[in-house]
């Protein structure tokens, strides 16, 4: 797929820049909608007079990416999946998080369900600033029982806000539920070769989104789709199916990378929506709990690298979770922000001229861990952060971009000695084998500290600091 | 004057697009066109070529455009599937990455009983259904000539009965299913134990001694030492066909490739998160004549959560290069993936982060998923440390190779009673 330019979208606008969209000029507005940090439904004008209707058309079509975006949900935690453009995130980047889901069977107990809905809900895992959380709860219809899966539905509805996946074949149960969280807008699981006759005009009426599935057959998928598609619905999500038998993973690989490919590369049509894998299907092996939870983890680790847009997961353990939250954050980072921070000095909380100095790299996600560890202690401090050319501490000292020399250099560029009356440093763990260089280069006194900066709220910083002070 | 040219100019204007809309009318109706003897005068000709279409835009009669409005929307529901087909996109990449091998058997040289082939695909990871793999990732694991008190508790208790004695652990890395062992020469930086070069090249062979598998051997990352320690070690390894870990660009690099050269090892082209400095870096080994087939290239990794997206990046750029014809960079991938053990969530213990499970678990996962995320970018050799880790990754890699032909029945997981 070619890029937009900012001046073919500008051709398509009203280009009266009535600054209803609140930029200053349609072509300014052209350039957001470019980098897609627009939506194009600001241009009032263009959607509300019919003299724009052929251009309204043309840019729709035109800035619609290969990967369509579905939303799934209506409330506050609304997700949004697809919406992609490349294959390879250094391309541009990947737009959509990868939405991840976690199971509710429609067996438990309303205690169970309650509980685990909950639970989802509210999961939070912090890192880095940033806060990691699911995104989706999938009710599977376990029980065959249209008005069992229909009641674990509203009981999840009661107790979370997360927006629903309706995982049933039966169209009756799909209806069912539909009754009770219509407006929640739940993502319906499954239209196949057997049930889409029945499942189609039920999302065409309730007007929510659909995932087909076709096991281990794309052209059944895409057929799927083409006729969904035929039939009026837009928002279509596929499940190529989740294998993880021997051979299994290759062929979960390879279906994926195949509908991607041809999405993004081919832009053929019926195949460029969001994809859904399951790696809760690990728990269906029989096996051991911990064995479950580690082969989930894996699958779905494989699926965030390659391509899927919504994973339903099944383990409650932090422990197997947060390996995928963490591995869906770093690949859906921007990779057009560069790593590296400009170096300084920061202030940490209200540091005076007594407090602590860290010196680290400007590797973005050095400082970030240290100032995010400073910052959960709340300890008072300055950050003396060298220029390492954005590389993290530890490959710096081995390839000298963090050395008592540079060290030296960002103490004199940036006046450190003026803003504090005391002469130590602490340096990480991982540098300590140029502390004895550093003190010498520097005239500072250097306290090596620990190896991660996670340790340091639970040092008594004052005394330590005094202590290397008096030190000869 | 001017204007009146201009009006001219207009006039003409007019004149010609009046003249191509009644051919274009005529087009219309009658299929096509012959122009006969005409000339067309102008100062600069343009044509808009659409991509993907040559064929002028015809815009439809008024009265064909009232029809169409006049017929109310209707929409057919369709009542059975409309026929479709996938047609799997298949891409033919001109290029492909050479194989290196590491370790010689006996009668080549070396005292090996096995050897460890990596390279020679043809497209991205595990895409078999383009071109077979014809060699798996291979796992190395780490040895170190200092006792392991520094290792990660989880990993370290996996050794703590060996860790005195380099071939020992060698030993137990075999023990444990590693393809190949890496020794890791750190004591011979001057800011630890600054052992000297004879001493370390020693430690080098007693490993050789200790274990038939492929030796990596490693320096400490002193550029300074690393040269001297490194072509010390290729010496005495003549013929074992060694992987020395690594030239850099800012170390006497020369020297080490002339050893590897003369005495028939390999060696790891490592540069820092930077593929420019990578190609940069080969371009220059491959003019000092290094083998090509003799070049394995670690554009640094970074653990899961602290900066991986940068190598998975990175590897997959490189990887790409490699199979689109990109001369430097066609050399297999490697990752000191052992560095997963540095991130927080795998090292701390479940009495410090009780919000994060069991250690004994937590720690693995987050190594394998490390080197799992870098094999999918296409890293070929993985060092790695903790033998639990390394099982979950190799039947991982064993599935990812594994074709079954025949179609594949999803488990009923929404019925399955989990």
């Amino acid at each position: 797929m070619v890029r937009l330019s900012p001046l073919t979208v500008h051709g398509l606008l009203p280009g009266i820049n009535c600054k209803k969209c609140g930029e200053v000029t349609c072509l300014a507005f052209a350039s957001k909608l470019v980098a897609r940090t627009a939506e194009v439904e600001a241009c009032t004008p263009l959607f509300e007079e019919e003299q724009y209707a052929e251009k309204r058309q043309k840019l729709i079509e035109l800035i619609t990416p290969p990967v369509v975006s579905v939303k799934i949900g209506g409330g506050e935690r609304t997700v949004v999946v697809g919406g992609e453009e490349v294959l390879y995130r250094h391309d541009l980047t990947f737009y959509h998080p990868c939405a991840l889901a976690i199971d509710i069977s429609d067996e438990m107990d309303e205690e169970t369900v309650k509980k685990r809905a909950e639970w989802a809900d509210r999961l939070k895992i912090e890192r880095i600033g940033k806060v990691l959380t699911l995104n989706l709860i999938a009710v599977r219809d376990v029980s065959d029982d249209p008005e069992k899966f229909a009641k674990v539905v509203s009981w999840v509805r009661e107790s979370a806000g997360l927006p629903l996946i309706l995982c049933s074949y039966n169209p009756e149960a799909i209806k069912a539920a539909l009754d009770v969280c219509e407006m929640d807008r739940p993502l319906v699981y499954a239209a196949t070769e057997n049930n889409w006759q029945e499942i189609a005009p039920l999302v065409k009426k309730y007007n929510v989104p659909v995932c087909v599935s076709a096991p281990d057959n794309l052209t059944l998928l895409k057929q799927l789709a083409v006729t969904l598609q035929a039939y009026g619905i837009k928002d279509i999500v596929l499940d190529p199916g989740t294998f993880i038998d021997n051979g299994g993973l290759n062929r979960t690989l390879q279906n994926f990378a195949l509908l991607r490919r041809a999405g993004i590369e081919q832009e053929e049509e019926g195949v460029g929506f969001p994809l859904l894998g399951i790696p809760a299907i690990a728990w269906a092996n029989g096996e051991d709990s911990v064995t479950n939870a580690y082969t989930e983890a894996i699958v779905a680790s494989m699926l965030i690298a390659k391509y899927a847009d919504i994973l339903i997961l099944h383990s409650e353990d932090v422990w197997s979770l947060l390996p995928v939250f963490t591995l869906r954050q770093n690949i859906y980072s921007d990779p057009r922000i560069h790593p590296a921070i400009d170096p300084g000095i920061r202030e940490i909380g209200n540091p005076t001229p007594e407090s602590p100095v860290f010196v680290t790299a400007n590797f973005a996600l050095t400082y970030h861990t240290i100032e995010s560890d400073l910052e959960d202690g709340k300890i008072d401090s300055w950050i003396l952060v060298v220029d390492t050319e954005g590389i993290g501490i530890e490959s710096a000292v081995a390839g000298r971009q963090f050395s008592a020399v540079k060290i030296k250099e960002a103490i004199d560029e940036f006046d450190l000695e003026s803003k504090v009356s005391h002469r130590v440093m602490m340096l990480s763990g991982l540098a300590s084998r140029i502390s004895g260089e550093t003190e010498e280069e520097t005239g500072w006194k250097v306290i090596v500290g620990p190896k991660d900066s996670g340790g340091l709220k639970a040092m008594n910083l004052k005394e330590l600091w005094e202590k290397k002070a008096q030190e000869e | 004057m001017v204007e009146h040219e201009e009006k001219e100019g207009e006039k003409e204007d007019k004149g010609i697009r009046e003249l191509i809309e009644q051919l274009m009318a005529m087009a219309d109706q009658l299929g096509e066109i012959e122009l006969e003897n005409v000339i067309i005068e102008t100062d600069a000709l343009e044509f808009e070529i659409l991509p993907g279409s040559m064929v002028p835009m015809v815009q439809p009669s008024a009265q064909a455009a009232a029809v169409a409005k006049a017929v109310p929307e209707v929409l057919v529901l369709p009542t059975e599937l409309l026929s479709a087909t996938f047609i799997p996109p298949i891409t033919e990449w001109p290029g492909e990455v050479v194989e290196v091998q590491i370790g010689a058997k006996r009668g080549s040289g070396g005292s090996r009983k096995s050897v460890v082939t990596i390279g020679g695909e043809k497209t991205m990871p595990f895409y078999l259904f383009e071109y077979e793999n014809p060699n798996p990732p291979s796992i190395a694991i780490d040895v170190f000539d200092i006792p392991g008190t520094f290792l990660s508790q989880p990993v370290r208790e996996k050794y703590e009965d060996v860790y005195e004695s380099p071939a020992d652990w060698a030993r137990k890395a075999v023990e444990y299913g590693a393809n190949a062992v890496t020794i890791h020469l750190i004591s011979t930086d001057p800011l630890i134990n600054d052992t000297p070069v004879n001493e370390a090249a020693k430690t080098v062979e007693e490993v050789l001694q200790a274990v038939d598998v492929p030796v990596i051997v490693g320096g400490s990352g002193d550029k300074d030492k690393d040269p001297e320690v490194l072509a010390k070690a290729a010496e005495v390894a003549e013929g074992e066909r060694v992987l020395l870990n690594s030239v850099s660009l800012d170390m006497d690099w020369k020297k080490v490739v002339d050893a590897a050269k003369k005495y028939g090892h390999n060696v790891i082209a490592f540069t820092q998160m930077n593929v420019n400095d990578a190609r940069l870096l080969n371009t220059n080994l491959l003019k000092r004549e290094m083998p090509k087939n003799q070049i394995i290239i670690d554009p640094t990794c970074a653990a899961l959560g602290y900066g991986l997206e940068y190598a998975f990046s990175n590897y997959e750029r490189i990887r790409l290069s490699a199979i689109r014809g990109d001369e430097a960079l066609q050399m297999p991938l490697s990752a000191g993936t052992t560095n997963a053990w540095g991130a927080r969530e795998a090292n701390k213990s479940e009495k410090k982060m009780p919000q994060w499970g069991p250690r004994a678990f937590r720690g693995p996962l987050w190594e394998t998923a490390t080197a799992l995320t870098l094999a999918l970018a296409g890293c070929d050799l993985f060092l790695m440390m903790h033998p639990g880790a390394l099982q979950a990754f190799k039947s991982t890699v064993q599935n990812l190779l594994t074709i079954v032909t025949e179609t594949r029945e999803q488990v009923d997981w929404v019925h399955a009673k989990f």
